[in-house]
């Protein structure tokens, strides 16, 4: 099963090699890793997008929380959460193409970041099923290159992640 | 009070207490070392290889309730250092290991004796540091060692670059430590130790199942309260022994892949499983499949939350400090008067596996068995000695055949199972007990793994005596190659031995060969009393056709024992 587990992990260098080397030398799948400074320049949030069985998640997040950097763990995919995660693609648009393409990122509610004669880039930013059926949607043959940030999340509601 | 860098690197160890550093100069520590020079504190023990050096701080955390200590230098040094600090995380020990590291500048840039220490070691360390600013020095230690020594212990490196080592700053020792992100639980969660209760007073067939948790918490005493209150049976893990006091009639042996008969069955058919400090693994129930086949509920105490429901579904998890959950167990238990009765058909079928004696073995007056030795061992020390082992059959036979009724008596590597660990560790042993008998029960394929360190044991003084179990062949491979590869012995014979006892000679040392069985106790009277102030190496001539016994192969279930008698 599919799996998005946040942390809160000190800002210091070595805490994400910390988290990447636990889940290659454990075995662990990572589909995605996102990390960025929080409000608080000395904290970090982290999401990982894993899968597992029950067992293997249990294992992944109480791993995680023995790490001496992690503050806090979350699996945001217990309960209601919202996730996202950004898309930049470029595209060869020329002819009909040019058209069809703005029309269906308009479909995908996604913007035209940059315009040339003969390409298009395409902002796009949704859960990682949104970003997936936009690129099943389009000319596979016209993807000149997808650059995709990994998923983010946060609990719905009164779920709080924070010291 | 402005200090170097090294200075205060010095200054925070003696804050610490530390007795004993064991380590080995080189160019990134000299600034450290020259400091060391000034004092007395802290007295340094010069061992022959670095990762002696982590052994013998971790033979001496092992003995004690303290922290080891070493001190290594940057590249090779550091390197040569990872199999100790690798062999303490497996076990849980705590140690502080200070490396150092090429100066801030030359970092990343390929610099003589550069290695990235903190990568390296980054998957064998409960932490580990590099210290930027000589003004952090004096927090990362003390943040050092409460990491290594609170929760569930372990290894802590501080890589020290050696620049930082000269700069100067205002020197103070913090009083205290506090990690937002590091909080370990030690009480137990008072439901769940109700539930555990309930489950204890209602099993029809109980078993307790104690490791090294027992040991790293001290508590052995609460331990031993609790298991005759109950009247319930006890078994060690090979990590556990001495916790529980081998003599006593509640105790079943050792379980696992070479544990006895009684232990592991009643392990497999108990209904309720007070498991303690002890995480499960592959050399002590094999096939969590099979063990898991048999229905019971499982009380796991554990301060790592990680090690419950690892490798087998828990039904009570109980996150804690195994004396104090253990503790406040006891009083729930002594509360309510249990019932020795309600186990009463359990012990007769416990006694009925009993009888199988499955540690019987085939003496002979011609060839010296190697068991015969460590009974011997056990009878000439009176059963108090610190046995230190390395890994293959010996260790296997001395956890089998030296019953040890005290903790911290009993010094192995088991989880990482390190050849060579026997000798160091046993350094760190003697000089924390220097009036103790201190036995290294090893073989010849294992003791030439760290040979070396007799050269330290002349230096200290260290009365320590090597049991050697030389049977010609790496043993336990060679059992493994008769039973599963058809006799092939691959690599597993070593020719062109040495003459351990001149080699000892050599170092200045005593040494005997003993080839006759009516000669083995008269030469370990003569090693341990006689010559009780010198090292005596005792390079026992056994048979080299011997296998341990009982045994589960890897991956069968802990039922499937091979007992001796079959064969």
């Amino acid at each position: 099963m599919r799996h998005v587990i946040s942390l809160l992990l000190e800002n210091e260098s070595g805490a994400l090699s910390r988290v990447s080397g636990l889940f290659s030398a454990r075995g662990y799948n990572i589909e995605s890793l996102t990390v960025a400074p929080t409000e608080d320049a000395s904290m970090s949030r982290m999401t990982i997008v894993t899968s597992g069985s029950d067992e293997v998640i249990e294992q992944i997040t109480k791993q995680l929380n023995k790490l001496i950097e992690v503050v806090k763990v979350v699996d945001l995919s217990e309960a209601a959460y919202i996730e996202r995660e950004l898309m930049l693609i470029k595209v060869r648009a020329v002819a009909k193409d040019r058209e069809e393409l703005k029309r269906m990122a308009d479909i995908f509610r996604g913007r035209v970041v940059d315009v040339t004669d003969s390409t298009y880039v395409i902002e796009l930013t949704g859960t990682q099923d949104k970003l997936d059926s936009f690129i099943n949607a389009i000319d596979p043959a016209l993807i000149l290159e997808t650059v995709r940030s990994g998923v983010t999340g946060v609990g719905r509601g009164d779920r709080i992640l924070k010291v | 009070m402005v200090l170097t860098g090294a200075e205060i690197v010095v200054r925070c160890l003696q804050e610490e207490k530390v007795e004993y550093l064991f380590g080995y100069p080189g160019g990134a520590v000299l600034f450290i070392y020259d400091e060391l020079f000034k004092q007395d504190k802290v007295r340094h023990v010069l061992v022959r290889h670095e990762q002696a050096a982590v052994h013998a701080a971790d033979g001496y955390a092992r003995s004690t309730e303290s922290v080891g200590v070493a001190l290594v230098t940057s590249g090779p040094g550091a390197t040569n250092a990872v199999t100790g600090i690798a062999t303490a995380y497996m076990d849980s020990i705590p140690l502080v290991i200070i490396s150092g590291q090429v100066p801030t500048p030359a970092i990343g840039l390929d610099a003589f004796q550069e290695v990235d220490m903190v990568g390296i070691t980054r998957p064998c360390v409960k932490h580990n540091f590099l210290v930027k600013d000589v003004k952090d020095i004096a927090a990362t230690i003390k943040k050092a060692f409460y990491i290594a020594r609170t929760g569930r212990p372990g290894p802590v490196v501080v890589d020290i670059p050696k620049d930082i080592t000269a700069h100067k700053c205002e020197f103070s020792y913090p009083e205290s430590v506090s990690l937002r992100s590091y909080n370990p639980v030690v009480k137990g969660h008072h439901g769940q130790i109700k539930k555990a209760a309930q489950l204890l007073f209602e099993a029809k067939r109980p078993m307790i199942y104690a490791g090294g948790g027992v040991v790293l918490s001290n508590a052995s005493e609460q331990l031993t309260k609790l298991a005759r209150t109950l009247g319930f049976p006890v078994t060690n893990t090979l990590m556990g022994l001495g916790s529980y006091p081998a003599s006593d009639k509640q105790f079943v042996g050792m379980l696992g892949m070479h544990g006895t008969y009684e232990a592991n069955m009643s392990m497999h058919y108990c209904d309720v499983l007070l498991a303690i400090g002890a995480r499960f693994d592959d050399r002590v129930i094999g096939d969590p499949k099979h063990f898991q086949a048999e229905p019971r509920k499982i009380i796991h105490i554990d301060i790592d939350p990680s090690s419950i429901s690892k490798r087998v579904k828990v039904d009570v998890p109980i996150v804690g400090d195994v004396k104090e959950v253990l503790e406040e167990l006891t009083r729930l238990i002594e509360a309510e008067k249990p019932n020795p009765e309600n186990a009463a058909a359990w012990w007769r079928q416990i006694g009925e596996w009993r009888d199988r004696k499955c540690m019987l073995y085939r003496n002979s007056e011609e060839v010296i068995k190697p068991q015969f030795v460590v009974q011997k061992l056990w009878e000439v020390t009176g059963g108090d000695a610190f046995v230190t082992t390395d890994v293959g059959q010996h260790q296997m036979w001395a956890a089998q055949y030296y019953g040890f009724d005290k903790p911290r008596r009993w010094i192995t590597s088991g989880g990482l199972g390190t050849m060579g660990f026997g000798l160091p560790a046993a350094m760190g042993v003697q000089l924390a007990h220097p009036d103790k008998p201190v036995a290294v029960v090893t073989g010849e394929g294992s003791i030439q793994m760290c040979i070396q360190e007799l050269s330290t044991c002349k230096q200290y003084r260290l009365p320590i005596k090597v049991v050697s179990l030389n049977n010609r062949y790496l043993g336990m491979v060679r059992q493994w190659q008769e039973f599963f590869h058809g006799n092939r012995y691959s690599e597993s014979y070593m020719d062109s031995l040495p003459d351990f006892a001149k080699i000892a000679e050599a170092y200045g040392h005593r040494g005997m060969q003993i080839t006759k069985p009516s000669d083995v106790e008269g030469a370990l009277r003569e090693a341990f009393i006689t010559h009780k102030n010198d090292l005596v190496f005792l390079d026992f001539q056994v048979d080299s056709t011997e296998n341990v016994y009982p045994m589960v192969q890897g991956g069968k279930g802990l039922t499937e024992m091979i007992l001796a008698e079959e064969l």
